[in-house]
């Protein structure tokens, strides 16, 4: 039974039996295989991604499910802990390592019945922006195949191009968006520590959400930065985001940093009047090197808001410039921390070297890490020294304060969502990324999404236009602590408004009879 | 450049070396990447550790609710007797700079 073309969303055809959950898993599993040539999995959970589908069904049949993500395939990011599947961090360290707990999210996310597919490619340990540093091999960017991109390069030969043309996806959470974005999977999860989820979303042309600190549970994330990290949500649609975050938020009593506020999921209201809001411009979010296509966007964005009544205004976030800066010290010093338990002991890659404890430690990690792990716990430990504390590490914290202070400043200034531009080009093929090192190059592509992160706020992709290469651009939108209903609620009106076109990949029309390309929403 | 006998006082806090001159010079262009937080005055800001200061730590009851998992946890590790996790023997401190390149050669 297949549904036809323009029927309506996934989970209502799931419900009313015109694909059966083990189809889709199916279906989603061919998909995977077909596009392996993105990279974007590192493990595919064939066998158990089945059996959830047959339970699903099962419960599909008895008129028992157990929600709205029953039956919905789903992609992990793999530095999640997921039980009984590898956990790789896309690392030698922990290659073969398989956790014996499930991360929080990724256990809501079954008990919820949904199926999960496999985990998803990154950076190693989450540290970069381009998915290209794993030791899996680089990601590829969906859209370096599309029709769309194709027909906007110059080729000479068709074959040459594909295999020297391809864009990256961005990063961290490469692995996840390119999933999302190829119809592999319906939703996925990928960490935002310094833009890691939003940054691939624009790249890929998916909605990309990054929730306010404290509201997901970060049980089970292999940490980077424990004051910054949060699990982000991947999806083709804001609705879909709404609804992930719904299953997803909440207090978690194994992660005391999760706040004990109620949480209850909500669904989104069409919003047609935005007359009330107040949308705020950051200046210094015209950063240097931000693309003029990207900034005449940003500018038509503005006027979109202003000609439909919403209040407009530009506004100051001062300390902005500082932020990639101070996220650099912070966020190598608490990796030297954090990186500090993985000596082969107890998980992991471990040395055969056996001279001594230290020597085996020593050992252990020069042949498990890469020179993008290693270099920032060096870092890390030399802003942390006792002669250099005070001067970077407490600076940066000081600093820290500021850019939130200037967040503080402008939303109690009236402002209700800012609005910005998410990267400061579209996606960079992975030949010319490659020229510069890592740290270079995650310095200049989280300018725009690393203050939310030092402030703690929720933000969100929201994919926009392509680019005039045919690659996707999105844009960002920035709301107060908590507030992600409004923040979510704008940005559907937002992508209403936009109309930003479906892919077009030959991989996935060969598959297609209607249950992915016509999807935009998959659970409403 | 950073003074030799500071690059193997990180290698030995760290226990990561830097392998080469490529990340000797990484660590300075770092050094030098985070010199320009000294051009923000921070007189009177109070340093920040997290966003939720303002909040309670959530601190839950002190009753035992999992565990009773020896078994789960050392099917990680390579090398046990036994409910032990086996290291090498401790107290042995890093050979010196110069020594190092003969002990870690191996690996």
């Amino acid at each position: 039974v297949s549904p036809e073309p323009g029927s309506p969303q996934v989970a209502a055809a799931l419900k009313a039996g015109r694909v059966t959950p083990t189809e889709l898993c199916q279906r989603c599993l061919a998909l995977i295989r077909s596009t392996g040539f993105l990279n974007a999995y590192i493990t595919v959970a064939e066998e158990t991604a089945l059996k959830q589908a047959e339970e699903s069904e099962e419960r599909y049949r008895r008129g028992q499910t157990l929600g709205v993500l029953d039956g919905i395939p789903v992609s992990v990011k793999d530095n999640f802990s997921t039980a009984g599947i590898e956990t790789t961090c896309a690392s030698s360290m922990l290659k073969g390592y398989i956790s014996p707990y499930n991360a929080t999210v990724v256990q809501k996310l079954l008990d919820q019945g949904a199926v999960l597919l496999g985990k998803t490619n990154l950076d190693e340990f989450a540290m970069g922006s381009g998915s290209t540093d794993g030791v899996f091999g680089p990601v590829r960017n969906p859209w370096s195949y599309s029709r769309q991109y194709k027909e906007k390069s110059v080729s000479k030969s068709h074959s040459e191009d594909e295999e020297s043309n391809w864009v990256i996806t961005g990063g961290s959470s490469g692995g996840s968006a390119a999933a999302v974005s190829s119809f592999t999977c319906f939703a996925a999860l990928g960490s935002d520590t310094g833009g890691s989820t939003r940054n691939p979303a624009a790249h890929c042309g998916v909605v990309g959400l990054k929730p306010t600190y404290g509201l997901i549970s970060r049980h089970g994330l292999i940490p980077l930065v424990n004051s910054m990290d949060v699990p982000g949500i991947l999806t083709r649609c804001v609705d879909d985001a709404a609804v992930m975050l719904g299953s997803l938020a909440g207090h978690d009593p194994k992660d005391s940093t999760t706040v004990q506020d109620n949480f209850g999921p909500f669904e989104l209201p069409d919003l047609t009047d935005v007359s009330k809001l107040s949308i705020g411009i950051p200046k210094e979010y015209n950063a240097p090197g931000l693309s003029s296509e990207i900034l005449a966007l940003w500018s038509k964005a503005a006027d979109l808001f202003k000609n439909a009544g919403a209040k407009v205004i530009e506004v100051s976030l001062p300390h902005t410039r500082y932020s990639i800066v101070c996220y650099h010290v912070l966020c190598t010093a608490e990796v030297a921390s954090n990186m500090a338990r993985f000596d082969g002991l107890e998980y992991g890659h471990r040395s055969d070297m056996n001279e001594s404890t230290e020597s085996m430690y020593a050992a252990t990690r020069r042949e498990g890490f890469n020179d993008v792990v290693r270099g920032r716990i060096l870092s890390g430990n030399y802003f942390l020294l006792k002669q250099n504390y005070e001067n970077y590490f407490v600076k940066a914290q000081k600093v820290r304060r500021l850019i939130f202070n200037d967040f503080v400043k402008v939303f109690r200034g009236g402002v209700d969502i800012l609005l910005t531009p998410t990267t400061l080009s579209d996606a960079v093929p992975y030949m010319e990324f490659i020229k510069e090192d890592n740290r270079t190059r995650s310095a200049q592509d989280d300018i725009l999404t690393q203050a939310a992160n030092m402030a703690g706020l929720p933000a969100i992709n929201v994919p926009t236009a392509l680019s005039e290469r045919g690659l996707p651009i999105g844009l960002q939108f920035i709301g107060r602590s908590f507030q992600e209903k409004q923040l979510l609620t704008v940005a559907k009106w937002f992508e209403k408004q936009v109309k930003f076109p479906m892919i077009e990949l030959e991989a996935v029309k060969r598959l297609d009879d209607g249950v992915f390309q016509h999807q935009k929403s998959a659970f409403s | 450049s950073p003074p030799a006998q500071l690059l193997d006082r990180l290698e030995r806090l760290a226990l990561v070396d830097f392998r080469d001159a490529e990340g000797v010079e990484r660590l300075q262009e770092a050094i030098r990447f985070a010199e320009q937080l000294q051009e923000v005055n921070t007189d009177g800001v109070e340093p920040m550790d997290s966003v939720l200061e303002d909040r309670c730590l959530y601190l839950r009851e002190d009753d035992v609710t999992e565990g009773n998992c020896a078994k789960e946890l050392l099917k990680n590790a390579r090398e046990k007797v036994e409910e032990y996790f086996v290291a090498p023997p401790g107290n042995i401190p890093l050979p010196k700079l110069d020594e190092q390149e003969t002990v870690l050669r191996g690996s």
